[in-house]
């Protein structure tokens, strides 16, 4: 029989669960081995989401308060694509981050930087037909962690993506270029292919950066796809 | 020219901040047909310690089988399930949900799956998530189940709910109390749960 297939990551472009010099992973990832399951109808669909759960400046970090945030303003651009460079229409993007001070608004969130009344850091946005989103936001601050000593986290934001399928689902981190601390960051490094872990940085763009108002990076972004060539699958 | 995914990486420990917004622990609306199940749980680390700041993601077929469209349909006359859930769990790594049985899938070879509902957990820690299933016990269709049928037979019970409520009634109303599973969620060592690759 033939079915659409999903490919498999090539080695070495995703994380293990197990990377020691992140400490949190040690105690949180499996030690048997995963069991491969082939893709049936409960892998193949997902959820899918509309306009609804999109509210009013939920694109627009900057303006969701009486105030306007502190801090750099900055836009946040790009595609959501296939592995075959497909755009990906209609797929919900949920992002959070920590203002420009290092501090999320969190209870958890001990680090003693200030708060902004002005800044919550999370949003969402639907991508358009040519599968873009954009967000305008403050760049997020650096801030320290207990992984190891002096550990510092680079200034990141975290992405979350419903494609077509549970198979295309992703959460990821986009990061700043020429961040002095992504070399020392265990989760930055933890994806051990290079051209994948730079995938993660985003480029600045002066195509949308703003005159007189903002600067631009740009953000693309691969959701895995069903292949366009169907495989054969023995019976 | 094909270009991999983009690389996974963890949630953290703030991903409440984002993520809250579809979070709930009712996922039935009235008028969806269905026996009404109520699934209490727990993930726990290697050391048996729970996890305060995991979440979970549900999605599951309808009472017959069928996997749901949009969500949260504003214009729909009829009630439509939705098939999908965020959770997070508690101070004490506790997290609880009422959903539906979910009616049986077809799998590839044209057999049916056994009711299950399909669980990704996100935690700090967790540089991907990690994928598994639930399974309702005394199914008749479990002896059968391609999937189950993949995983060692000392460990399939892993995934496998307990149910802990009234257990085995036929045709219960819809406005019943829910019937209540237990299910343990451990991400290493001792009766480490079945994750799975796809």
């Amino acid at each position: 029989m033939k079915a659409a297939s999903y490919g498999r990551a090539p080695a070495g472009t995703q994380p293990n669960y197990l990377y020691p010099q992140y400490v949190s992973t040690c105690k949180r990832s499996p030690k048997q081995p995963l069991i491969l399951l082939p893709h049936t109808l409960s892998e193949l669909t997902g959820p899918v989401f509309g306009h609804s759960e999109i509210g009013e400046n939920d694109n627009d970090l900057t303006h969701q308060h009486s105030g306007e945030a502190q801090g750099e303003r900055i836009i946040v651009s790009g595609r959501v694509l296939d592995e075959e460079g497909r755009a990906i229409p209609g797929a919900l993007v949920e992002v959070w981050q920590t203002n420009a001070a290092g501090r999320y608004r969190h209870r958890v969130d001990q680090h003693g930087a200030p708060l902004d009344p002005n800044f919550t850091g999370c949003g969402r946005v639907l991508t358009d037909r040519e599968g873009r989103y954009r967000f305008v936001t403050i760049k997020p601050g650096a801030y320290p962690w207990q992984n190891h000593p002096n550990a510092w986290r680079p200034a990141h934001i975290h992405f979350s993506l419903f494609g077509a399928g549970l198979l295309s689902r992703l959460v990821t981190q986009m990061y700043f270029p020429g961040d002095p601390l992504l070399p020392f960051d265990p989760v930055f490094n933890s994806v051990p292919d290079e051209n994948a872990r730079n995938r993660l940085i985003s480029d600045f763009d002066w195509d949308t950066t703003m005159p007189s108002h903002a600067l631009g990076y740009r953000f693309d972004i691969i959701l895995r796809g069903r292949q366009a060539t169907p495989v054969e699958v023995s019976p | 020219m094909t270009t991999p995914p983009t690389a996974s990486q963890t949630v953290g420990p703030f991903f409440h901040l984002g993520m809250a917004h579809l979070e709930r622990g009712n996922f039935v609306a009235q008028g969806i047909a269905g026996e009404r199940v109520t699934i209490r749980g727990q993930v726990l680390d290697a050391d048996g310690n729970a996890v305060p700041d995991a979440m979970l993601e549900i999605w599951q077929a309808d009472s017959s089988g069928r996997y749901g469209g949009e969500i949260f349909p504003q214009n729909s006359a009829t009630p439509r399930f939705l098939g999908f859930g965020r959770i997070e769990t508690d101070d004490k790594g506790e997290f609880s949900f009422t959903t539906i049985k979910p009616g049986r899938v077809a799998s590839p070879d044209g057999s049916l799956q056994a009711p299950h509902i399909v669980v990704t957990l996100f935690s700090r820690g967790l540089l991907k998530p990690l994928r598994t299933r639930l399974y309702f016990p005394d199914e008749p269709g479990n002896a059968d189940d391609p999937i189950l049928k993949l995983v060692p037979q000392e460990r399939r019970s892993t995934l496998m709910a307990r149910c802990s409520g009234q257990r085995g009634a036929k045709n219960v109303p819809e406005n019943a109390p829910p019937k209540i599973f237990d299910w343990k969620i451990v991400m290493q060592g001792d009766g480490e749960t079945v994750f799975f690759d796809y």
